[in-house]
């Protein structure tokens, strides 16, 4: 059961835990009130606590702390190279801009295998990802992603820069992880990032001409995730659809007829059954509020075929939370689920979503939720 | 020797306590007082060393040109501001 949850958002990082005593959820900590918090992520193998934050002026800074949030420190944070020398850089492909040289965004942060101590993995705008090896003392880009002349094809989906915000590693093979890039696709590499491959199809993109609809390195998947148990079944929420694939995340099938929206951006997959995930819906990309002002969580338990709406708990009228895409969790019993709102909005089921109960109206936007053991 | 003041709202970051530099040009002058706060940099140049797009620096109450390689001259007598531009929030 995960009775801890590390919230982050747009002016501090929470922390949210279920009392012993069977009364409930409540705040029980605040960080960096005031600052702009795009990712938390409390290490399931040591318990440090990283926070990333994004100064306006100052630019994004990372801290750590090794006792839970009583007490942070500033630790270098992910930094782009020197550009090569004569370097011109590339145009965005649609809007003739150059694409950026200098790290913009921490996106995602995720934590190595269980025989990596120390090893981090940081997904960047704009579309670096970096690694460490010692707890985020230092970090250093993957080049051989950075310099593929299809990365600078990617392009913005939500940002004006392209950005990977999810890094998912298969669970016995740590060096194998597969990335969610907005907009790239998924790519694949199995050998800590030496080499990488692009999925191969079946993601759709609307927003494309209809020759190019199947592009793989047009697709924007808002988030990837994997089932745990189950390393070759991953899920997207993508940004004109619910994908998943049975192959590891190189083919990947549509979810028709979604009700009440297949738009959305979260998506969490049950760690133990593969047939089992959760989503937070909004109308469409031009609409993004609940469907009739109705906060609605969908949950497929047949591996994307039908949804249920589930509402128990949730508010049925003049509702306008939008879920972003780290802002959904499930904690590793497949049980307890968290989501946060654009709103300030922090809901919580220990029933897989049966029943849900509303922790808090009243927080900054939230940016990201994670239990505590989750990876 | 030119003089060096820093906004207040990066001292809760980063103390950034106003000093004496040398330097002929922006680039001379920051990276006279960054080495001796190195952690400062990283609040004021991004990671290709430009100034952040949301800061400014003031060369005698006038902003500077050169914001990328950071080259308008300094004087002897000058005053820099480091402060940080609205457009960042």
């Amino acid at each position: 059961m995960g009775h801890l949850l590390h919230i982050a958002t747009r002016k501090g990082v929470f922390a949210v835990e279920r009392a012993a005593n069977g009364r409930g959820w409540s705040i029980t900590g605040a960080s960096f009130l005031g600052d702009n918090c795009s990712m938390v992520l409390r290490d399931p193998r040591d318990g440090v606590l990283y926070a990333a934050l994004g100064h306006g002026h100052f630019g994004v800074k990372l801290h750590r702390s090794r006792d839970g949030g009583s007490n942070w420190e500033e630790i270098t944070a992910p930094q782009y190279p020197p550009m090569p020398e004569g370097y011109e850089p590339k145009k965005h492909p649609f809007f003739g801009t150059p694409i950026a040289w200098k790290l913009e965004l921490i996106w995602c942060l995720e934590p190595g295998g269980a025989s990596q101590p120390g090893r981090l993995w940081c997904g960047t705008l704009p579309g670096g990802l970096f690694r460490s090896d010692d707890g985020g003392t230092t970090w250093e880009l993957n080049r051989v992603l950075w310099d593929d002349p299809r990365r600078e094809e990617w392009f913005g989906g939500g940002y004006p820069q392209p950005g990977i915000h999810s890094v998912c590693l298969h669970p016995k093979h740590p060096d194998h992880l597969s990335l969610g890039i907005s907009c790239g696709g998924v790519w694949h590499t199995t050998d800590a990032g030496k080499t990488w491959k692009q999925h191969e199809g079946g993601m759709r993109a609307e927003y494309m001409p209809p020759e190019q609809a199947f592009e793989p390195n047009s697709q924007d998947p808002h988030r990837l995730v994997r089932c745990a148990d189950h390393p070759e079944v991953m899920w997207v929420q993508h940004h004109n659809g619910i994908f998943r694939s049975t192959d590891g995340g190189m083919n990947w099938v549509e979810s028709l007829n979604v009700k009440p929206a297949n738009f959305g951006f979260a998506v969490a997959a049950h760690p133990h059954n593969p047939d089992v995930a959760w989503f937070v819906p909004g109308i469409k990309d031009e609409k993004r509020i609940p469907v009739d002002g109705k906060l609605v969580v969908t949950r497929t338990r047949d591996g994307g075929k039908t949804f249920d709406q589930l509402t128990n708990g949730l508010p049925q009228q003049h509702a306008y939370d939008l879920v972003f895409r780290h802002a959904l969790d499930v904690d590793e019993s497949g049980d307890i689920l968290a989501f946060g709102s654009t709103t300030g909005s922090l809901f919580i089921s220990e029933n897989g979503g049966e029943k849900w109960e509303c922790i808090s109206n009243y927080l900054p936007p939230i940016h990201a939720v994670r239990f505590a053991a989750s990876r | 020797m030119p003089r060096i003041r820093f906004t207040a709202n990066i001292q809760r970051h980063v103390p950034c306590p106003e000093r004496e530099v040398r330097g002929e040009t922006v680039r001379e002058v920051l990276e006279d007082y960054f080495s001796q706060n190195q952690r400062a940099r990283g609040y004021v140049l991004d990671d290709q060393g430009s100034l952040r797009t949301h800061m400014l620096i003031f060369l005698n109450g006038e902003t500077i040109r050169d914001r990328v390689r950071l080259s308008d001259a300094v004087q002897g007598d000058a005053t820099l501001d480091v402060m940080q531009a609205l457009s960042g929030g």
